[in-house]
């Protein structure tokens, strides 16, 4: 499959993952395969913090007005990346104002009384959220939207919001709301969830958790699983290293030898584990996958997303 | 005797906090196992437990109530997985007057909602759980797992936040049955209910005003516990070690946690650190790269060129490290190499410990 046939499968990805497996890279690698081919992206962040910006070289943190994050229209041909954040209480305030309730906004803050609403309606504000993404989606704000989503086990909890406040609030306009972001998150031609994991076994475990919790509750379309973290293959390492020294003529100080040896057989070990991990996950979860490299060398900014854009682009192709 | 080894030997709580994915369930439970070792009546509180690991602590059953779990150590060994519901709703038997004001408490929706949805009410359990904990005095020392919040501050501020909700002066005012207060409700705060009523549904505001009738008295009750037991979190018998991995993002939030700390006047205790990558030799990574390049199509080419690379992950995790050391002083730090499996049994949570109390 070509990138950019796979990024308009549907206008909105919603990317989600337990903490520390890279959701944030893979957002950002996404993001920067679709505009390499050539389409607008708006990347949504929702918890208000700074590494998606920080991703693409950008100091200060993202606020509730889009910003551009990647200039397109140079050399490579790529569109424009931008993004912006929609915390829930932004989404709110936003709500009421649309609603004519500006007034009483502030009122409504200061009061607690939103936090005694969205108790008694659990997922209030995940599922304005959700409705602002719809808006998104609806205005084509882009060609391709990212949205971030929740970490932890905030994800299945965030995007079962929808079914579960039609159950308990029966009439409005937040259950009208509730019923558009239901209709999104069950239009495979509108929106797909792509879960990251990491070739470990933990996170193989809840990511598979995880994607059948999505299926049966949501009934999300979701897209191939993204493998974060993999280590690039490496040739050569496993030879005797005295030998590969007496054949390139070069003489090893003292305990130069075991270093490089240790250092091989590390890299060997962690590529079986992660090849056997990669195998459980394909056994556990019947989804293509793909994958995205372990990054040796520095942290994440614009190059690295480039290199790691180009990587799922690789693995993208690959799909059927 | 090592840093942690002294924490686990004297104190009697011990808050493991951090972001989520470092490993802090694991060093949580590490700790309270040690403890063991060294003779003390120990339990540990989990949240949200990979299920291997919860399989090999024995807590499949979800009770609530510790379990013990049997080994070869001179003390004592439980472990419990969190319950926010049960929790709560053992709080609210604790203070309610009779069965009647529980019983219309528990069965009202919006209290049903409330461990699920009210942000905070984890965090805030897990500490009233501690409490409770400590304060029947069954065991020596309780070690709590923080849940992984998306902001650092909901855990300091879980008490106050619940408190401050279980206060809402607006419905407060509405409920009150009595005429005379009737008639106190502001013209302005009926229509204000009234537009909530119009956005929600007039259901969720009458249980919500249910909710606060059935709660009338009880607030003064979780205000004082509240107040108890975030005295305890400022005690000198609790101590708060921070779990990070070297990783920027996880740094980076290790480091707003121990600000945050900071400003409330509580001092980390120890910094664990876990899952650095190995060190191979003493030489620098642009040491080792240049030698790649300047054997390159001799087979030693790829081996220094992946020395390098673990040389520059180590050199990374090593000025990621330095920051957080330098944010702690003098709290010691406990490093904990990348271990080739995952921790899920007795004999891995041991593996841990000798490098914390090495």
């Amino acid at each position: 499959m070509d990138p950019a046939g796979f990024c308009t499968q549907s206008r909105v990805f919603i990317v989600a993952g337990k903490g520390g497996v890279g959701k944030t890279t893979v957002t950002a690698a996404l993001a920067r395969m679709a505009a390499l081919a050539g389409l607008t992206t708006l990347i949504v962040e929702v918890e208000g913090k700074s590494g998606i910006g920080a991703a693409f070289g950008r100091s200060e943190p993202l606020t509730y007005e889009e910003v551009v994050l990647s200039a397109g229209g140079g050399p490579d041909g790529a569109a424009d990346i931008r993004a912006r954040t929609l915390t829930p209480d932004d989404a709110l305030l936003e709500y009421l104002e649309d609603h004519g309730m500006r007034r009483i906004s502030k009122r409504l803050l200061s009061s607690g009384a939103i936090d005694v609403v969205s108790t008694a309606v659990p997922g209030i504000k995940d599922i304005l959220v959700l409705g602002k993404v719809k808006a998104l989606e609806r205005s084509a704000a882009a060609d391709l939207i990212v949205l971030d989503a929740p970490a932890a086990g905030h994800a299945v909890t965030f995007l079962t919001s929808a079914a579960g406040l039609l159950d308990a609030v029966r009439m409005g306009p937040i259950r009208a709301q509730a019923e558009d972001v239901l209709a999104l998150l069950s239009d495979p031609a509108r929106c797909q969830v792509l879960l990251v994991t990491l070739p470990e076994e933990t996170p193989v475990n809840e990511v598979v958790e995880t994607a059948y919790k999505l299926e049966d509750r949501v009934g999300v379309q979701l897209a191939p699983v993204v493998v974060n973290g993999v280590y690039p293959v490496m040739e050569g390492l496993d030879v005797d290293v005295a030998a590969a020294a007496a054949e390139a003529d070069v003489f090893l100080r003292p305990g130069e030898a075991e270093d490089l040896a240790e250092a091989a057989r590390f890299r060997l070990d962690r590529m079986a584990l992660q090849a056997e991990q990669v195998r459980r996950l394909a056994d556990g979860l019947p989804l293509p996958q793909l994958e995205l490299p372990f990054l040796f060398t520095t942290e994440l900014g614009p190059d690295e997303v480039d290199v790691l854009a180009r990587a799922l682009a690789d693995s993208v192709r690959k799909l059927p | 005797m090592s840093a942690l080894g002294s924490v686990v030997a004297d104190r009697q709580i011990i808050v493991c906090c951090g972001s989520g994915g470092v490993g802090k369930t694991t060093t949580a439970a590490a700790l309270a196992l040690e403890a063991a070792r060294r003779g003390r009546r120990a339990c540990v509180v989990t949240i949200d437990p990979a299920k291997r690991l919860a399989d090999a602590l024995g807590l499949e059953a979800l009770t609530n109530e510790p379990g013990k779990i049997e080994g070869d150590w001179p003390g004592e060994l439980w472990a419990l997985m969190l319950d926010t519901k049960s929790t709560f709703d053992d709080l609210v038997m604790r203070y309610s007057d009779d069965k009647d004001q529980a019983r219309r408490i528990l069965d009202n929706r919006l209290y049903r909602n409330i461990s699920g949805a009210l942000s905070g009410t984890q965090e805030y359990m897990a500490m009233e759980k501690l409490y409770e904990l400590h304060d029947e005095g069954r065991f020596d020392v309780v070690v709590v797992d923080t849940p992984p919040t998306r902001n650092a501050l909901d855990f300091l501020d879980a008490p106050r936040r619940l408190t401050r909700f279980l206060d809402n002066r607006i419905f407060r005012l509405l409920m009150t049955p009595t005429r005379a207060y009737l008639r106190a409700v502001s013209v302005a705060t009926q229509a204000f209910l009234r537009t909530i009523s119009k956005v929600v549904g007039g259901e969720v505001v009458a249980d919500a005003v249910a909710f606060f009738q059935a709660f009338e008295g009880m607030e003064q009750g979780f205000r004082e516990r509240a107040q108890h037991v975030l005295s305890l979190m400022s005690d000198p018998a609790t101590a708060f070690v921070l779990v990070a991995s070297p990783r920027r993002d996880a740094v980076d939030e290790a480091l707003f946690f121990a600000s945050r700390l900071h400003e409330s006047s509580i001092s980390v205790e120890a910094l664990v650190v876990n899952r650095l990558y190995p060190r191979f030799g003493a030489g620098s990574a642009d040491e080792a790269r240049s030698r790649a390049s300047s054997l390159a199509g001799t087979p030693l080419a790829e081996l220094y060129d992946n020395l390098a690379d673990f040389r520059e992950v180590a050199e990374r995790e090593e000025r990621h490290f330095a920051a957080l050391a330098e944010k702690v002083a003098p709290a010691p730090i406990a490093r904990v190499p990348f271990l080739a499996a995952d921790v899920h049994d007795l004999a891995g949570l041991q593996r841990v410990g000798e490098f914390l109390f090495s």
